[in-house]
């Protein structure tokens, strides 16, 4: 019997889609309360894009928890890091982001945004050898070391930058929005739409199709067995932590953007957030962050446009309602 | 030591530091009159007791919540709220007490029950998660909580700065209602901290400390863990709304920076580090050294700024402005957390000894 075959006898392994539709049936169902056929997609265009760039700030947060059950509070220094970062780019060159021509926009924001990844992913290499590496499999000891580094980064930031919001405008090309029919899409937020599917499909290529992504998976499973078969499992880790921080960056620069401001408060205010979603997905699954990061946006964007009071603490109300139906999140990937 | 429940300070230098911090708070009003010196000393009885009850979570059961500024708020507000609506009668402070207490207890045993059976990284995450939407439903809800701008409301007669009781001549010092305001917070905040200390020397307290331990083990020895650490979040929440009424008689106001912010819940969370966790005194400590530090060493950091200023240095004026002190409490919250894990407490209890 050929390998092949062998895999092909293996039961396979049983798929959970129940999460995967909550988002859909979600949508289906605002589609009468909201009336309007246009509205309901603008508000749905808005929750994706949303989604899509809380998911790539808590991305790396989840991964990092499910390979090496190290939770970051200061996740969210890395997010303002990201975005101050960025405006030492495109507020120099704020003539090319100006110019209308989407070609010279791209080319002051990628850098921007490339800047902004290597620098919280630098960033993540030393906190992780500094804050995190001291305080391994102690709880408690790394909730006070990354809330300390929390604090720090806060600090260090009002001290370089000052406590001033810094306004950031969008890129020329990237304002307005594309007008079908009586529906208005805003551009930039295709922008983050494709920039989240890009990053979504990137980390599950590697995850799936690569070595690195077996280890990754692995290890979050059961890390003694990989450390035993011979695998560097911290170095794989510091790899983790560097590129979740990386993400963080990037992330931090789209909320930004979108926002068209920057200050040092933003990573506080999202950490919440991104716990939240973190959370509702299940610790240490990309899938159920995906998924979760869609949820909350449009429970924030729908519950705004319905009933703006509620708005303020839906996030908790479907943090509870899901927690209720699966006390570990939507998808358990650890065992912890 | 009937009063300290058997569990005194177990260090000599740490009774002579407790000794001087509590005589100084006592005779505070007398000495230092003034607004400065005795709003410093009113805060620091206040956050003494509400570290402690802070203490009471992260020392001896070992959760992390970030939830305890809310409970501080309720107290607040529940008095605020009251005196603002009801007019400055003591009925209205005995409502505020009567709504604002069981409220805390109630929102605690619900996140309790709800969060507390799974991971102390779950309900660290949970409490952030509530305690981030009270404080925008409090900033929010205007017409109750006054939003960003608070509530301001007028005390009972007795407990305003006009109110004398005994005049300069006769004592050497005046008791007017500031006074009087001021040794009812030192009472209560004394008792308070005193009953925390009676609940973690009890048999109660030391089922707290096996959770902390082994969580696993003290399930199997018998006991319901979810229901200690509940009621223990439901003794915290208790005494952090009362603190939270005491701030308020003392402001006079209630708003959501100075109750609910998140950076309150920092400054409780680096006084239990700094002072020690686990120990209670841990709380007095840590309070006093954080609050003097917070109102004097500020003024040190922007002396030392504007020097650094006109001596042209770049990035140190920004790095020591008085604003920035926070970034170096920081620095120390890290070291402190690593180098002395057990605080200062834990420090003078158990000094180093000396490498052969």
């Amino acid at each position: 019997m050929t390998d092949l075959a062998a895999i092909a006898a293996l039961p396979k392994p049983k798929r959970d889609f129940l999460p995967v539709l909550l988002p859909v049936i979600l949508a289906l169902a605002m589609l009468p309360l909201i009336g309007s056929g246009s509205s309901w997609v603008t508000l749905t265009v808005a929750s994706f894009a949303m989604g899509m760039m809380i998911f790539i700030m808590a991305s790396g947060l989840t991964l990092v928890f499910g390979l090496m059950d190290v939770l970051n509070f200061g996740h969210g220094a890395f997010i303002s890091v990201g975005a101050y970062v960025a405006t030492l780019v495109l507020l120099p060159l704020a003539s090319w982001v100006q110019a209308d021509s989407l070609l010279t926009n791209l080319a002051v924001l990628a850098p921007a945004a490339f800047l902004a990844m290597a620098v919280s992913g630098a960033l993540g290499l030393v906190v992780e050898r500094v804050l995190i590496l001291p305080v391994y499999g102690q709880h408690l000891k790394q909730i006070l070391m990354t809330t300390g580094g929390l604090i720090v980064a806060e600090q260090a930031l009002y001290a370089l930058w000052g406590p001033q919001i810094i306004p950031l405008p969008l890129p020329t090309s990237l304002r307005g929005s594309f007008i079908i029919g009586d529906i208005a899409i805003a551009k930039y937020r295709l922008l983050a739409m494709l920039v989240g599917l890009v990053v979504f499909c990137g980390i599950q290529l590697v995850l799936n199709r690569t070595k690195i992504g077996l280890l990754i998976r692995a290890g979050v499973e059961n890390r003694e067995m990989v450390e035993a078969l011979g695998y560097r499992i911290r170095r794989l880790f510091l790899g983790v932590f560097m590129v979740g921080s990386g993400l963080a960056g990037l992330g931090g620069v789209m909320w930004a953007l979108y926002r068209e401001q920057v200050h040092a408060s933003m990573g506080n205010d999202l950490t919440v957030l991104v716990f939240i979603v973190v959370i509702i997905g299940g610790l240490g699954s990309i899938g159920g962050c995906f998924i979760g990061a869609l949820l909350v946006a449009m429970v924030a964007n729908y519950g705004g446009f319905l009933v703006p009071k509620l708005a303020l603490v839906s996030n908790i109300l479907l943090m509870v309602a899901i927690l209720m139906w699966r006390p570990r999140g939507l998808y358990a990937v650890t065992s912890r | 030591m009937m009063i300290l429940s058997g569990d005194p300070p177990r260090s000599r230098a740490l009774t002579l530091i407790l000794v001087v911090v509590i005589a100084g708070l006592a005779i505070t009003p007398l000495v230092f009159p003034g607004a400065k010196a005795m709003n410093v000393a009113t805060k620091i009885c206040i956050f003494a007791a509400l570290v402690a009850s802070y203490d009471l979570l992260l020392g001896y059961t070992g959760t992390v919540s970030f939830a305890h500024t809310m409970f501080y708020g309720i107290g607040s507000y529940a008095i605020a709220i009251a005196l603002y609506s009801m007019g400055p009668s003591w009925a209205a402070v005995a409502t505020g007490v009567v709504i604002g207490l069981p409220l805390a207890m109630l929102l605690a045993l619900a996140i309790g029950l709800f969060s507390l059976r799974v991971e102390a990284i779950f309900f660290a995450m949970i409490t952030l998660a509530v305690a981030s939407a009270f404080l925008v439903l409090a900033s929010q809800l205007s017409w109750l909580t006054g939003g960003e701008d608070g509530r301001s409301f007028q005390l009972p007669e007795l407990l305003r700065p006009g109110t004398v009781l005994i005049s300069r001549g006769t004592l050497g010092f005046e008791l007017n209602g500031r006074v009087l305001t001021y040794y009812l917070i030192f009472i209560a905040s004394a008792a308070m901290i005193l009953a925390l200390l009676r609940v973690v020397n009890s048999p109660f307290g030391r089922v707290l400390q096996a959770i902390r331990e082994n969580r696993f083990r003290a399930e199997a020895l018998g006991f319901r863990t979810v229901f200690h650490l509940t009621y223990a979040n439901c003794i915290a929440a208790l005494v952090a709304a009362s603190a939270g009424m005491l701030n308020a008689l003392w402001l006079r106001y209630a708003g959501p920076d100075t109750s609910l912010s998140f950076s309150i819940m920092l400054d409780i969370l680096l006084m239990v580090v700094i002072g020690g966790m686990g120990t209670i005194y841990g709380a007095i400590i840590g309070a006093t050294i954080f609050i003097l530090a917070q109102n004097y060493l500020q003024a040190l950091m922007g002396a030392a700024s504007n020097a650094a200023a006109e001596a042209g240095l770049p990035l140190l004026p920004g790095l020591l402005h008085p604003d920035r002190w926070l970034l170096w409490l920081g620095l120390l919250f890290i070291a402190s957390v690593y180098f002395f894990p057990t605080g200062v407490v834990g420090r003078l209890r158990n000094p180093p000894r000396k490498s052969a």
